[in-house]
Formats: structure tokens, C-alpha cells, sequence
């Protein structure tokens, strides 16, 4: 019997596919959808502290191998938004909680609100434009350390999963880091900071100028910062990054990961893109005979 | 990925040929070419440096938007003249099903904009035209309509959807089609599902990506901007919040009410 269930952090997952912040998210109603179309787990729009519009549009550009984006967080604020808790938190299947925040103050701050509404996984989106010290937290070891612990402790025994950008010289170590400060897992990667500038108009094409890339263009920078983490961290990791077929999520898990994260695919293909994702991982493993998923994290290391 | 799939991705320059003056408040743009698009589909403008907002065509050969001077956007575009350039991307969305039936198209104000490729792709719909007053109207040489407006000040006198339900007493139509204000949409649903007719309406939502990955334009389970904009009797049935609730720019979920009492901030008064 063909075992396609994962875990992180002791969470158990009926297929390795979760869909990553920032896409859909924005409802519990969007979640539940994703769940009803096969997703393993689902995490929700960065929560912030504040109410907070976003940029001016063009946001999210498709610039022929990947998605360029700077939405700027939108969010109506932790304190605007019991309605949409409180739907999330009848919902039986793994949610993520992911949060934002300019001060540590402000992770904490969100959590110790949340935590009424018993998250049992959040995610700290510390890979964000908004800065501390000057640059983002995930781009400074001891910043990541300390928003990571800082959290935990108001956390209780709640999963706390740092995500992390890729736009750093040693992402591998910042892992480490954010490990020996008690996460419990790792996601690699946000997106690779970029530019498109479109020629006719003699103007870059987002409102905001600058952007990341997610989609098939970053994958093998995701593939490399999760193989580098992998031999780094005991803890398990989200490879996220460009995954868009069943053979891209087992690259991924290959390269270290426990599970994927899944954003852009659902651009290119449509909400359906989890089920056929996972049909494809199940036929991939049919091919090679491989029973469960477990056998096959980080195989590419040995 | 062919040429034209690859090329509704990347903004693409448009030139305006033409300005016509339809009312005190609205403009139309004819543009220097044509783009191949499904009523109710909807391209995304773009004012470099300015914003980027979701638009029906009104007129496809050659291209041309019909616009209200509302906010930020409408006011930008409005200082372009003839000769001047802008850019857009699309069509995006799944746009409206003709049946070669028997059909009422119901308009209310700017609605009317987004539903003038439908009415053109029929064979003699009914058109019934909801507007507060008499100066509020345009299009009235391009199409036969039947006019209602709220202050009496022509045609028939009260709303579309009162109109429609005096017409639905000795006709029969088997689709309903609408494009305006969400109450008046809301109330033409509940109508069609009444007579056990079907119905098609072109939803509103604040829109950032435009291309089905951010959520803001969520309407219960659905995106107006990739499972729409257009949704049918079978959607709004199943759209909880179809009729009473809408984002903001931050997410924030708020009543109708509020979310036009929202949008309305950043209105420029028109005489």
C-alpha cells in the first residue's frame, strides 16, 4: 500500500503538498476549497499587526518563467480579522497560521492573540519587506534566532516554522540558527528578489518597482537552499519554490524536504494543480518502487 | 504557450485614436487597434506609475473602455488626450455564455458598459437600462433600451429590476443577464430563480493580481477575477457572499455598505 503521508513536526499530513502563503489564503473559505482539492495543509495570508492596504497594482506580473510580485502584506490587522479565526479554527485539516511584523513585539503581539483560536501550526514570515536593523530579519542570523525564540516562548507547544529568504549569502546557517532557538521546522524559500522592466513603457512594470520571483525560474535556487539546510538542520523542512508537477515535489523532497509548498503552480494550473501533483508523485513511485514518502527525503544527499 | 496566450501576459502599448464625451461623468477611448475578446471578459489597464484597474471593452473593433471619472485611476486616465499612450494586459476571466435564446440583458449604470459586447453578440435581447437620472445615461443611439430612472426624469419611473418584474408578468425570457450595482444584481437573481430562469451577472471585487493567485477578489469560495467575473445561477446559489459582503484593499471583510462607503472615499464629485 502506497503511503503518500508526511509529517512536520509531529503534524501528520495525508499528502506532501501544502499551499504557501500569499496565494488564495485570503478566506477561510479559499482554505477549505484548497483542502477539497487535495491539499495536504494550507497556510493562510500573512497575518499583521496592523491594517495595511499593499501596494498600488501592477502587483503580480507573469513575465514568462515565473511570477514577479510585490503585493506589500495587505492585511486588515490581527485585531480586524475574529470573524475569519474563528472559521479557521473549526477547520479539521492542518491550517497555517503564517504572521508578519516590522518588531519582534510584533510576532509576539499576534500570536499571543491568535493563540485563543488554538493554531496548532504558525509560520513566521520573517522573509518580508519590512525591516528591523536595517534588513530582514531572515537575512541576519541572530534576528531570525530571536524572533524564532521570542515566539516560542509565547507560544507554548504550538509549531513554529520560520520561513526563509533566499536573498542571503548562507541560508544554511540561518537555519541552524533559527533551530538552536526552537523552531520545530524550516521553510525554504520566499522569493528571489527582482526587477522586469518593460521596455515600451521605458518603466519597471511594478507599482513597487522591486519584487520577488516565485515560480519554475527559481526552483533550482530552492532545490540548493534546501539540500544546504537539509545538511544543516535535524528538524524537517518545506521546500518551497517553483514546485509546479509531481516530479518537481520529488526533487524537492529529495533534496531534503518533507514536504512542498505550492504557490505559483496554482497559477498555471488552475486549484486542481494538488490532486494531479499528488497523482503524479503516486505514479512516480509506483514506477520505482517506493512505498512511502519517508524513504524518499533527502535520498539525494546518500 | 502560443503567441497569442504568451502575449495577453505582458503589458502591451495601446495608443487612444478617439475621445468621445458620453455624459458629464463618462468617456469613452477608442484605442488604434482591436483586441479579440469574450463579453464579459475584462483587460487591465495600466497608467505607469499611477495603477493598474480591471476593465470591460465596450466596443471591440477597434477596442475602446467606456469610463466614469470615479477615482485616482478614472481621473488619471481622463487627463490622457488623443495620441497618447497606455498600456494593458488580457483578456482575462471567463466572460459571459450566449444562448441563441430568448434573453434580457439588465443593465444599471456603468453596468451597461460591461455588458455592451453582450447585447451586440444577441439576437434582439431585450434591454432594460436602469439609471439614477436622465443625465446619468449614454449609449441610448447605440442600443434599444428601456429606460428607468430613479428621479423620474425619463422612461419608466423606479428601478430595473421593478421593471423587469412587470415585463416578466406576460413574457417569458430564458436568460437573465445583469451588470450593475450588486444589490440590483442580487435581486435579479432571487428574481430568475423565482421564474425558474437563468441568470448571469458580472461581479465587482477589489483586485490586485487580476490573474487568480492573491485572493482579493474573493466572493465566498469563488475569485471574480479567475472563476469570473461572470458567475451563473448554479455559482451565486452556492456564493455566500454574493449580495452582502466584499474585501477591501487590506483584506478586511466588510458589508456592502461598507465596502462602497470605502470605494466611495476616494470618489471625485462630479456636477
Amino acid at each position: 500500500m502506497l503511503d503518500l503521508s508526511t509529517s512536520i513536526a509531529g503534524v501528520k499530513l495525508k499528502n506532501p503538498t501544502i499551499l504557501s502563503s500569499g496565494i488564495l489564503g485570503t478566506s477561510p473559505e479559499l482554505i477549505k476549497r484548497a483542502f477539497e482539492n487535495n491539499a495536504g495543509a494550507a497556510t493562510i495570508k500573512s497575518i499583521g499587526p496592523k491594517p495595511r492596504e499593499g501596494n498600488n497594482n501592477p502587483s503580480v506580473v507573469d513575465f514568462g518563467h515565473g511570477l514577479l510580485n510585490a503585493i506589500g502584506l495587505p492585511s486588515p490587522g490581527y485585531k480586524n480579522m475574529d470573524m475569519e479565526f474563528d472559521e479557521l479554527s473549526k477547520i479539521k485539516e492542518p491550517v497555517i497560521w503564517s504572521i508578519y511584523g516590522s518588531k519582534i513585539e510584533d510576532f509576539v503581539n499576534i500570536t499571543k492573540y491568535i493563540i485563543r483560536y488554538k493554531p496548532r501550526i504558525i509560520e513566521l514570515n520573517i522573509s518580508c519587506p519590512n525591516k528591523e536593523k536595517g534588513m530582514l530579519f531572515s537575512q541576519d542570523r541572530n534576528c531570525a534566532a530571536d524572533v524564532t525564540k521570542a515566539v516560542k516562548n509565547a507560544a507554548n507547544d504550538i509549531i513554529i516554522i520560520p520561513k526563509l529568504s533566499p536573498n542571503v549569502t548562507n541560508i544554511a546557517e540561518i537555519a541552524y540558527a533559527c533551530e538552536k532557538a526552537g523552531a520545530d521546522a524550516i521553510n525554504a524559500i520566499n522569493t528571489v528578489q527582482a526587477m522586469v522592466i518593460n521596455i515600451d513603457a521605458k518603466k519597471p512594470v511594478l507599482h513597487y518597482k522591486k519584487g520577488g520571483i516565485s515560480g519554475p525560474a527559481i526552483k533550482p535556487v530552492a532545490v540548493r537552499c534546501v539540500y544546504d539546510i537539509y545538511e544543516n538542520v535535524k528538524i524537517p523542512i518545506i521546500g518551497t519554490g517553483g514546485i509546479t508537477n509531481g516530479r518537481d515535489a520529488i526533487e524537492m523532497i529529495q533534496a531534503g524536504a518533507s514536504a512542498v509548498g505550492i504557490g505559483s503552480a496554482v497559477y498555471y494550473h488552475g486549484i486542481g494543480v494538488f490532486g494531479s501533483i499528488v497523482n503524479e508523485i503516486k505514479e512516480w513511485m509506483q514506477e520505482n518502487n517506493y512505498n512511502s514518502i519517508k524513504e524518499l527525503i533527502g535520498i539525494a544527499h546518500e | 504557450m502560443n503567441k497569442m496566450e504568451k502575449e495577453q501576459k505582458i503589458h502591451r502599448k495601446l495608443t487612444i485614436k478617439q475621445i468621445i464625451d458620453e455624459n458629464y461623468k463618462t468617456k469613452t477611448f477608442f484605442f488604434n487597434e482591436k483586441i479579440d475578446i469574450k463579453p464579459g471578459q475584462f483587460i487591465m489597464l495600466w497608467l505607469p506609475e499611477i495603477d493598474e484597474k480591471p476593465f470591460s471593452l465596450s466596443y471591440k473593433k477597434p477596442a475602446a473602455v467606456t469610463v466614469e471619472l470615479k477615482g485616482n485611476f478614472t481621473k488619471e486616465l481622463f487627463k490622457l488626450k488623443q495620441g497618447d499612450n497606455l498600456f494593458y494586459r488580457g483578456p482575462f476571466g471567463n466572460g459571459f455564455t450566449a444562448y441563441s435564446k430568448k434573453a434580457v440583458v439588465v443593465a444599471g449604470g456603468m453596468g451597461l458598459a460591461g455588458v455592451s459586447l453582450l447585447i451586440e453578440s444577441l439576437k434582439n435581447p431585450k434591454v432594460i437600462f436602469g439609471v439614477k437620472q436622465k443625465k446619468d445615461l449614454f449609449f441610448t443611439e447605440r442600443f434599444k433600451m428601456d429606460i428607468c430612472t430613479d428621479d423620474n426624469s425619463i422612461g419608466y419611473k423606479g428601478l430595473a429590476t421593478e421593471k423587469l418584474k412587470q415585463l416578466l408578468k406576460h413574457e417569458k425570457y430564458d436568460v437573465i443577464y445583469a451588470c450593475g450595482p450588486e444589490i440590483m444584481m442580487k435581486t435579479l437573481f432571487e428574481l430568475a430563480e423565482k421564474h425558474k430562469i437563468k441568470c448571469e451577472t458580472s461581479l465587482e471585487r477589489f483586485m490586485f493580481c487580476g490573474i487568480g493567485v492573491c485572493g482579493s477578489c474573493a466572493c465566498g469560495n469563488k475569485l471574480v477575477c479567475r472563476d469570473g467575473p461572470v458567475f451563473s445561477s448554479d455559482d451565486l446559489r452556492e456564493m455566500k457572499d454574493f449580495g452582502s459582503y466584499a474585501k477591501l484593499k487590506n483584506g478586511k471583510k466588510a458589508s456592502l455598505q461598507e465596502y462602497h462607503k470605502y470605494r466611495s472615499k476616494r470618489i471625485i464629485k462630479t456636477t
